[in-house]
């Protein structure tokens, strides 16, 4: 047992030497901190959410991370903020996790990547904020009632993750979380999750 | 002095008012979890009642660090009484029309949608003003939820069309519906004291200035639903000034037996 807690301690203590300039620690707790995702999607980094914004501060005052919500009521932000807080200590550093909600994380802060990502997984990455508004207006209503006639998505271009059609319908819009609109492939027949604009 | 005291007051009692609309219709709604008439509804409900308790909980924990004392979200949520709640009380009535006291009845889910209705179209306008809150923490938060009630509104707004616009048990149900909730909606345009402290200072909305857009909402949607708007008359409740009906008692009891049995309590 007390084999085992020595082992990982070592290596920690040159991470922390005095010599290191401020932008290579910085750039390292960027990297360890890429590691790190979101619980719900295990798939894409926060920082590639947008939930990750910033690092701040320096080895004797101790740093700070910031991160913002996404959803309101998401219950995996404190998970997130935990394990933030384990890999800053794990390499050694003072931090404190700081949540910010202005400006108001928005699903058009996913990179590219992230998107790709996602569409791997199995989830179709959010249309920009401004085409999905756009659409609703379009649609002709205010308040955006739809109406039930049928109605694809195809004028929506939400394509299916696993075969790429645009012939895909809205089943419900809240899926498996929150974030998350339930759609079905009317091509290939199956469900999927859509990331919802928000 | 006085003066910014009696300002404070109403700034904190203004965000305990919108705090506990959004934590009462959270709770209230939840209780469709595990019950929703499809599945999909049930998983619907619960996400947007888990939207309208993390609302709750950012305007919670901003109220505690204005009114200090040692107080947090929880202690603002859990242990306060009833009667100092300023929830509307349309939001802290049952799923089902109105019967005498003692009785009981199934949940009808077109109250429900009803309710969801009235009241997020209510908020999409609020957290739109919100937004340019002189109280950056509130503008903040406004910001966030302006984004959730827009599906909220949208969910609503389906399902009353496709519940006005259904079947003849479905038209009906929904009317009967807004008969019963339609007259709780006046509650939203009495003035209060405290909307109007914050009306002037421009931390709150003057919100009887929404009324007009809010009814062409309304309207818009309930034509298409082929839905009747009741004339709103008769009593005026009065939640948001602590005065509320028997209902939300049981509702709090509910949500705050588990805090008050183990105070201290973590998982």
């Amino acid at each position: 047992m007390s084999g085992l807690t020595t082992i990982s301690r070592t290596p920690r203590a040159t991470a922390q030497a005095d010599g290191k300039v401020a932008s290579e620690t910085l750039s390292e707790i960027w990297r360890a901190l890429e590691t790190l995702t979101d619980p719900e999607i295990p798939v894409v980094s926060l920082r590639e959410m947008g939930i990750l914004r910033d690092v701040r501060g320096d080895a004797s005052q101790g740093y700070e991370v910031v991160i913002t919500p996404t959803y309101s009521g998401c219950p995996a932000m404190e998970q997130i903020h935990d394990d933030v807080l384990a890999t800053m200590q794990q390499l050694g550093h003072k931090a404190s996790v700081v949540t910010q909600l202005a400006p108001a994380w928005t699903t058009d802060w996913m990179t590219t990547e992230a998107h790709e990502k996602l569409r791997a997984y199995g989830i179709a990455p959010p249309l920009a904020c401004a085409t999905s508004a756009a659409h609703a207006n379009a649609s002709g209503s205010k308040t955006h009632v739809l109406t039930f006639a049928k109605r694809t998505a195809a004028n929506q271009n939400i394509a299916c993750p696993q075969c790429n059609s645009d012939n895909t319908t809205e089943i419900s819009h809240f899926g498996s979380t929150a974030c998350k609109a339930l759609y079905k492939c009317l091509a290939c027949l199956e469900t999927f999750d859509y990331f919802k604009p928000y | 002095m006085a003066a910014s005291s009696h300002a404070d007051a109403a700034h904190i009692d203004y965000l305990l008012h919108l705090a506990d609309n959004a934590v009462v219709l959270g709770q209230r709604n939840g209780e469709w979890c595990g019950h929703g008439p499809v599945l999909e509804e049930d998983i619907a409900m619960t996400n947007m009642s888990l939207d309208l308790i993390g609302q709750a909980r950012m305007l919670y924990q901003h109220a505690a660090s204005l009114v200090g004392d040692g107080a947090t979200e929880d202690s603002l949520a859990y242990f306060r009484d009833a009667h100092v709640f300023r929830n509307y009380t349309l939001l802290e009535l049952p799923h089902h029309g109105a019967l005498v006291g003692y009785a009981i009845d199934n949940r009808d889910y077109a109250v429900t949608i009803v309710r969801n209705f009235l009241y997020s179209s209510l908020m999409l306008l609020v957290w739109d003003r919100l937004q340019n809150s002189s109280d950056t923490q509130l503008a903040a938060i406004a910001a966030k939820s302006l984004k959730e009630v827009r599906y909220h509104v949208r969910h609503a707004g389906d399902w009353l069309v496709r519940f006005g616009d259904g079947t003849t048990e479905s038209h009906d149900k929904a009317q009967a519906a807004l008969d019963h909730l339609m007259p709780y909606t006046q509650e939203f345009w009495s003035a209060s004291d405290f909307e109007s402290g914050v009306a002037t200072n421009g931390i709150g909305v003057d919100i009887t200035s929404l009324r007009n857009a809010w009814e062409m909402q309304l309207q818009d949607t309930l034509s298409e639903a082929t839905l009747q708007i009741p004339t709103a008359g008769g009593f005026i409740t009065t939640g948001k000034q602590q005065v509320h009906s028997e209902h939300l008692t049981f509702l709090l009891e509910e949500m705050q037996s588990l805090a008050r049995r183990h105070p201290e309590g973590v998982w």
